[in-house]
Parts: structure tokens; sequence; C-alpha cells
């Protein structure tokens, strides 16, 4: 195909690669792949102005699948490819693609700092708390007594929480989806896509191979009402059948609570409405134990703040001289 | 022992006049501040110069004690001065301790400047002197010039209002006037300098004046006992245009951006603080030149995975660190050499392992840099001789990373990082363009096709409409750059990788040696040992020996003439700051026969040492 003859309207389809996906099939990366090609053709994206930068692991495949640039790096390093990228081209429209393991593990010291300064790109962290491409080895996710070939005995460490560091990081865009919601994640991608900063999503990705169904309590349809709570700034938190359930803080402000509405319809008035500004409330939604809570998924937080990629274009603009001049500059003597 | 100087030996040989001042005094005494005076007065005098300025790692280790003492060498004369000295004419020492890290510096006959207040009771203690120097003859055969130098200061300063705190801040400016007395030096331009530092009218200028006029008027009431001689500069004639002193880091800041600047790149320097490579950050952000920036990343390694997106996304990546540094940077660098994309990494070398000695010199990281990358990841490693020649081999790597589309390692060391020397300031705009052409659309881009000549593949940046493709640190297809888990074709992009860089011996079409291409020896060297290498040739060719030198610009791939070089020699020495590791390199199958002089002390090799080193070698004829 020519150059002229790309076709004026972009389809999902035309953001695929030509190589073949390499994924465990029934993986749920393959869903979160479908997701992005769509977010992209939704969002008629120049293919030449998009670049998918991973690091290692299964997630980290996936730029090999776009048709679009892509660089596939070194172990939790992406992020720190996606800051030389950016302040070289803000033009181009960056999306990390990482893993637990990558981005909370080895990558850890850049995830944070990459959320600290705010560098204009989308993270898209697959989280399936394992270690997939080595195995099935604990990840720093992994639920404590996650049993697994480094950890026969159960693991014992407490997991780490992308979104809650994310928050304490100083990051500006939080969001989280489920990886086989397409519905809910592709608006959540574009979303993270215009936002002006760096947006995590994290994707709770099942790993079929080495960690089925650890999202089950929350993701299978028989309980996902539930057990999940869609956010939409400036909506009432509420979730369950008929929207009989509410998000409140509790009686000792130290967490949020559910409100059982059927039981009393006037406690409605109790129940907060979203605003993904606030951050203390957006650290709450974070905290709440899967166990007696719903998961909260959608836009957590988000705000606006100066991006690295505006700060270096303004001061590299304001860089002006001249070598030779500079060179001159102090005690010169002539001979 | 508080060590003796006497135990330096002369070596008998006539030298060009040459004269080294060493100035120590606490880390706050502004010991650099007043020796970059000094070597700003030889400089104008159109003198030979090279500077060394030792320091501890400590910032401000407590005042008076051995190891917070700072010290700055210089060094200037007539003919070849490239080396900064391998003992000091003269020794100022503001305290005790001061005098007695640096006192086995001095040869016998030299001169000391002391100030006599700081040698009281404390101060000698402090310094861990059982009894006062100056009083028990440990200092015999050394002239002395011993004045109340921080009471005089406060003397000439009290006018201005200043405190005994910040008057005593002037003590280096009283100091100074005094040695511009011993030189025979007017002190017109320091006056000039001052003004213009802190402004004309500023207390801290004339407070800073007034010191410097009374260490010069003191020296000239004739205070100072008359057998002391007043070292008249001869004047030099150098070559005519505008100059400028230099060290390595700067010289390197200006050899990057120029090589950026003509290859119209946008360049970022991405790095993370570390001893002795900040400086090269430090000059890069503070010129504020068109196009070029820094980028402080959060470590090592994301400072190297930052340059290297800068340069895949068009721009030109630099990563600057030091042996610690380097070996973080490691495997983003065998990325680089996987995806084949221009990198420049410059690793200002200190003495290891580990921490080591963070401020001082070692070229121990010569292996690292050839082989230090699983797998087998092959890069081009360049090495500066002086701090002059990190202009140029900046540029040089610059060209070399571009049009071959590899990460090239530049070794400098904490001396070259530190040290000083004339430099004729170049006319940039007679340097050569090198302007990049990156790859235009075509229809079947194949990412890993290669030009013919220098096997590069082309650098396509995102944004490029039509040659979207993808690239990684798996192995690929050596064409279609395709995720290949093909065995012949791994074998086959191994010696592409291999034979890309052996093809860059072309860049470097000849190998330079200073004297004859044949004789009794042949030295070769490599990085900052240029300069003792350097004196001690010429000082013996001028006594009647043959001897040639070759220092090394790259080390890796290495040229294959030098085998053919080599042969035409009696003995070949290699001298390095490290075990040997050059030397067991050449002597595989390049230079077999090859005998192998080391140091690895964390200070530079001295003159006189090579110069025994080469006479044994000669005159046993073996």
């Amino acid at each position: 195909m020519s150059i002229n003859e790309e076709p004026t309207k972009l389809k999902p389809t035309d953001y695929a690669s030509d190589q073949e996906v390499r994924w465990c099939p029934g993986c749920g990366d393959y869903a979160i792949l479908n997701a992005v090609k769509k977010t992209l053709a939704d969002k008629q994206a120049k293919k030449e102005n998009t670049v998918f930068v991973s690091g290692i692991g299964c997630s980290s495949r996936l730029p090999y699948y776009m048709a679009t640039y892509g660089f596939h790096t070194i172990h939790g390093r992406a992020p720190a490819f996606a800051a030389g990228i950016k302040i070289t081209n803000p033009e181009l429209d960056v999306w990390v693609i990482t893993g637990d393991g990558d981005a909370l593990s080895i990558g850890g010291n850049h995830f944070i700092h990459l959320l600290r300064k705010n560098l204009n790109c989308q993270v898209l962290l697959f989280n399936n708390e394992i270690y997939g491409l080595t195995k099935g080895q604990a990840s720093p996710a992994s639920r404590t007594g996650t049993i697994s070939p480094s950890t026969p005995g159960g693991s014992l460490e407490a997991p780490i929480s992308a979104c809650e560091l994310a928050l304490s990081s100083g990051g500006t865009f939080i969001a989280r989806g489920v990886d086989t919601a397409i519905k809910q994640l592709v608006p959540t991608l574009s979303k993270a896509q215009e936002h002006l900063g760096t947006s995590l999503v994290e994707i709770y990705q099942n790993c079929i191979v080495y960690n089925d169904d650890v999202f089950k309590s929350f993701t299978d349809k028989s309980v996902a009402l539930e057990k999940q709570i869609h956010l939409e700034h400036g909506e009432p938190m509420l979730f369950g059948e008929n929207n009989k359930k509410g998000l409140s803080i509790n009686k000792d402000y130290s967490g949020l609570e559910v409100i059982d509405l059927e039981l009393n319809e006037k406690d409605i008035s109790r129940v907060l409405i979203h605003d993904y500004t606030n951050k203390t409330i957006a650290n709450l939604l974070t905290q709440m134990d899967q166990n007696s809570m719903p998961v909260a998924l959608g836009i957590i937080y988000c705000v606006e703040k100066p991006t690295l990629d505006q700060y270096y274009t303004e001061k590299l603009n304001k860089h002006k001289n001249e070598i030779s001049n500079i060179m001159e500059k102090g005690q010169t003597w002539t001979i | 022992m508080d060590g003796n100087s006497s135990e330096i030996e002369k070596n008998n040989i006539e030298e060009n006049w040459s004269t080294t001042v060493r100035f120590a005094g606490d880390s706050g005494d502004g010991m650099q501040l007043t020796g970059g005076r000094l070597t700003f007065e030889a400089a104008i005098s159109g003198m030979g110069l090279a500077t060394f300025p030792d320091y501890p790692a400590e910032i401000r280790a407590p005042a008076g004690t051995t190891f917070g003492v700072s010290s700055f060498q210089v060094r200037f004369g007539e003919g070849l001065i490239a080396s900064s000295g391998d003992h000091a004419d003269i020794l100022v020492a503001m305290n005790p301790a001061a005098l007695k890290v640096n006192i086995k510096e001095v040869l016998p006959g030299g001169l000391l400047i002391l100030d006599s207040s700081s040698f009281n009771d404390r101060g000698i203690k402090k310094a861990g002197y059982e009894e006062n120097p100056m009083e028990n003859n440990s200092l015999a055969g050394l002239q002395i010039i011993s004045a109340d130098i921080s009471n005089l200061t406060i003397e000439a300063v009290k006018e201005f209002g200043l405190g005994n705190k910040d008057g005593l801040r002037c003590r280096n400016m009283w100091t100074l006037g005094l040695i511009l007395w011993l030189f025979t030096k007017e002190i017109s331009e320091t006056v000039d300098w001052l003004e213009n530092k802190f402004g004309k009218d500023s207390i801290l200028t004339k407070a800073n004046v007034a010191a410097l006029n009374a260490g010069h008027t003191y020296a000239e009431n004739s205070e100072i006992s008359s057998d002391i001689l007043r070292k008249v500069v001869p004047k030099s004639t150098p070559k005519k245009g505008k100059w400028r002193a230099i060290t390595g880091a700067e010289s390197l800041a200006f050899g990057l951006a120029t090589g950026a600047i003509k290859s119209k790149l946008n360049m970022t320097l991405c790095s993370y603080p570390i001893t002795p490579a900040s400086p090269i950050m430090h000059y890069l952000a503070n010129y504020e030149l068109k196009g070029i920036s820094i980028y402080q990343a959060e470590d090592e390694i994301a400072a190297c995975c930052s340059a290297i997106g800068v340069s895949y996304a068009g721009g030109l990546g630099v990563t600057s660190s030091s042996g610690p540094g380097i070996s973080l940077k490691t495997e983003a660098i065998g990325l680089a050499v996987s995806v084949e994309l221009p990198l420049i990494i410059i690793n200002s070398q200190r003495a290891g392992p580990s921490t080591g000695l963070p401020t001082r010199a070692e070229q121990s990281d010569l292996m690292q840099a050839i082989y230090g990358r699983h797998g087998e990841a092959p890069l081009v490693v360049l090495a500066p001789k002086s701090p002059s020649d990190c202009f140029e081999i900046a540029q040089k790597a610059i060209y070399i990373s571009i049009k071959y589309m590899t990460p090239v390692m530049i070794l400098s060391d904490a001396y070259l990082t530190n040290a000083s020397e004339p430099w004729l300031i170049p006319d940039i705009s007679k340097i050569k363009d090198n302007s990049v052409s990156f790859g235009e659309y075509h229809e079947n881009y194949m990412p890993f096709e290669r030009n013919p000549d220098t096997l590069a593949r082309k650098w396509v940046k995102p944004g490029t409409k039509g040659m979207e493709h993808r690239i990684g640190g798996l192995e690929k297809d050596s064409i279609s750059g395709n995720i290949s888990y093909d065995p012949e074709n791994h074998q086959k992009m191994t010696n592409l990788r291999a034979k890309k860089i052996q093809n860059i011996q072309k860049e470097f079409n000849k190998i330079e040696i200073i004297g004859p291409d044949k004789g009794d020896l042949l030295v070769i060297g490599w990085g900052s040992t240029n300069g003792p290498i350097s004196e001690a040739r010429e000082l013996l060719t001028n006594k009647g020996y043959t001897i040639s030198h070759s220092q090394i610009s790259c080390l890796w791939p290495i040229s294959d003439s030098l085998k053919v070089i080599a042969s035409k020699f009696k003995s070949v020495i290699v001298i390095e700051m490290n075990d040997g590791q050059l030397f067991n390199l050449l002597k595989v199958d390049t230079i077999p026969n090859a005998k192998s002089l080391t140091q690895v002390s964390g200070k530079p090799f001295r003159v006189s040492h090579l110069i025994d080193e080469f006479k044994n070698i000669i005159e046993l004829g073996n």
C-alpha cells in the first residue's frame, strides 16, 4: 500500500501491524489490544504521530502488534524512554505499556518520577498480579499468600496499590478499568489520551495461565454489578442492581462505607458526588478493601498541572545563545 | 613521619624554564580561585600551562584537618607544558594541615609560603603534628616565607567594616598579591577582574583589592629575606588568536554542542549527578544554547534510557557519568547497540572499584567500555588526550555515532575533567557541516536495511508518515527488523554488528606517531597520560634518545595497522593508569612482546618516573 492510498477513515484493524499476536489464547491482553485500537480509531489518531513504548513482560509485547511507531525497550524503563521522546518531540502521542512487575517492581523508581514530572503521555498498566513471561512468580501486586514457584508456601508481603502509589507520587490522572469491559475501557483510554499530563490507567488483566480468575470476585458477571462502581465525574457514587447502593464517608471519617438505599432511601443525601479533583476522596477510593467494598473503576482522579514537555519546550525556546559567543565569554586574551 | 622532601631526586636533565606552584588550604580558603588567577596571569604572558585541582570528596570537612585540605597546582613555562608538574617549586599552605598533606610534593630548595598565625597549638594538633614543624628543623633545606597573613589581612580590610570572619576570607587575595610580586607581576589585571566580578563600588571589591595590595606591598617592602629570588616570567609566543583557559569538562561541553549544531540536531544531555562528571551537565545547563538542553533524570539508568529516547525521537541523546553510573547504564547501552541508534556516553573515569576515590583519576574502565555488556555488543570507544582534545573527540564521537548509527563511549577521567590548559578559541564557522539526513518516506521500507558502505541502518524518526515501524531489544530479522529467533539470522546479525564497528577503523586513517616510525622504543598511551608521556619523550629526545610516542584516540575498534607500526620498534611499552587493561588487549595478537607500565594510585604519572623507565628500557636494550 502506498502512502497516498491510505483510507481516509481508519478502522481499528488499520492500527494492527502485520505481526501475528503471540499471547496465550484467552489472555486478557487481547481485549486490551482491541480497546487500544478502537480508541485510536475513534480519534482517527495519526499512526505516524503515535508511539507505543514498552518495557519487558507479556504486556510489553503490545507495540509489535500496532501499525504505529513502537519501541520495545528494557525491563521497567519505558517511562524513561518516553521522557526522552517527549522532550525531543512533544507533538508525538506516547503510550507507555507496562505491567505490574515492570512498573511497580523493577521500574518503580521511573514510575513514580514519571508521575511526579507529569510527562504528557498515557501509561497503561496491565495488572495481572503475577509475573507471566517468567512463568508465574509472585509480583509486588500479588496478594499476600499467593502460591507461586518462588513462593511455594504463599507470599508473605503485602501487595502494592498502583493507583495509591500514583496518587502519592503526584499523578494528575488516575483511572482503572477491566480488560474485558471494553465498553468502559475505551472511553477511559480516550480521556486518558486527552489529558495533559501523565495519565495512568490500571487495567485488571486476567492471566489465564498463571493467575486465572484472580479478579473473579469482582469481574465475574454474576457479581459485577454489586462489586464494581463505575465513577462518573459530577455524578453520585451509586452502584449495585438498580443503583440501590451508594458510597459515603463512614462515621469515624476513616474511609468509605457502603450505604444500602433499599433500607433507607433518604440516605441518598449522604452519597458522595464524584469530584475527580478531590484527592482525599480519590485516596479513599483507591484504598477500598475488595472483600467488603466494590472496586472503583473509571477516572478516580484528574487535575491539571504543568507538564514536563511544556516546561521543556518553554525552556528550550528561551535558549538563544550562540556557541561562539559562549566560548568567548569570561576571561580571554589575544596574542 | 611527616613526609620528607629530600626523598625527591631531580633528574639530571636540562629543562626549559617552568615553575609549579601549589596552593593548599581548607576547602573554604579559596585556593582554587587563587590558583585560577595565577593561571590567568601566566596565560596572558603567553606561557604554556597546565593545572591540576586536587580536592577531597568531602565538601567541607572540618577546618584545619588533613582530610579537609584542598589544593590547586599550576605549572607554567616555556616549551611543552603538557603535565601539571611532578613536584611543586612553591607551596602556599594556609594552615598546618595543608603543609602536612603537601610537603612531600615540594622540591628540595623549594619555597614555602605559610600563614604563621595558623601555626598555633590548636592548628598544629589538629593537623596531627607532634610539634610545630616550623620550629623542629623538619623543613630544613626549604626556603620559607612565614607571615602573619591572617592578621595582616584583617588589618588591611578593617576600614571597610568587615568583621574578622569576613575579613579572613580575603586571605587568599593577600597571598595572591605576594605571589604576583614573586613573579614580577602587577596587580592591575586582578583588580579589573575583581571589579568585574563584584562591581566597581562593592565593598567586597574594595576589601579584596586592599588585601591584594597589602600582600603585594608586603613583599615589595623587602620584609622577605633577600636570598629568595623573584622569578621573572619570560615572554613566550604561541599561535596568534584569541585564547582562553579550558578544562576537559568545558571542552567536552563545547565539543558536544558544536557537534550537535553542525549536525543540525537538537541535543539533550541526560544525566544524574555524580562526581566528577557533573560539571559537563552544569556547563551545558548554563550555556542556554539554541537547541541544546539538559535533562536531570531520576537515576543513572533513566538518564541513559532518556538519552536513547531522545535519539529515537530524532534528537541527539547524550548521557554522562562516571564508573558507578556507567555500570548502571550498561543494560540500556546494550539496547542502543541492538536497535542501532546514535548515543554518546561519556565516562569521566574515577578510581574504583565501587565508590573508590570519587575525585581521583584512573583509567580502569577500559575493559568495561569495550566488553562490559551482556551479549556480543560492540560499540566505539574514544579517549581524549588533553582538555583541548576533548573538544575534537566529542565532535568526532557525534560524527561517528550518527554516520554509523551506533553508541560511542568517550573515556575521559577525573584529571582531564578538572585540569585546564590554554585553548585557542576555534572559529566555529570553519568547522564542516555534518547535517543528518533522516529517512523519508519510501515504499517497502525495511528498518534494518543497511547502507552498503557504512552498514548503518536508516534513522527514521517517529512522525514520518508511512514509515511506521517497531524496534526493540529482541533479536531482529536482518532486513525487516521483525522479531526473529532464527539461528542463522542471529549469527548474521552478530557478525553485522561487529563488522559495522570494525569498519569504523577507516575513520581514523593513520595512527599518529610523535617521533621516528622505527627505533628503540615506542611508547603507547591513551587518555590523560598524554601529558607526562609527551614531556618525558621530549626531554629524553633532547638528550639524544630515540623514542616514539603514540597516544591512541580510538580504543575500539583497535586499528589493524598498530601491529605493523609496533613491529618496527625494538621495544614497546604501554602506559596506563590501571592494572594493564590496554596492554592485555594488545598482547593477545597485536603486540605480543609489549611491556606494561601501570599506576593505580589515583594520581597522574610523574614525568620523572616515566623518564627513568624509558631510559632503563633503552639502555638495557630490552
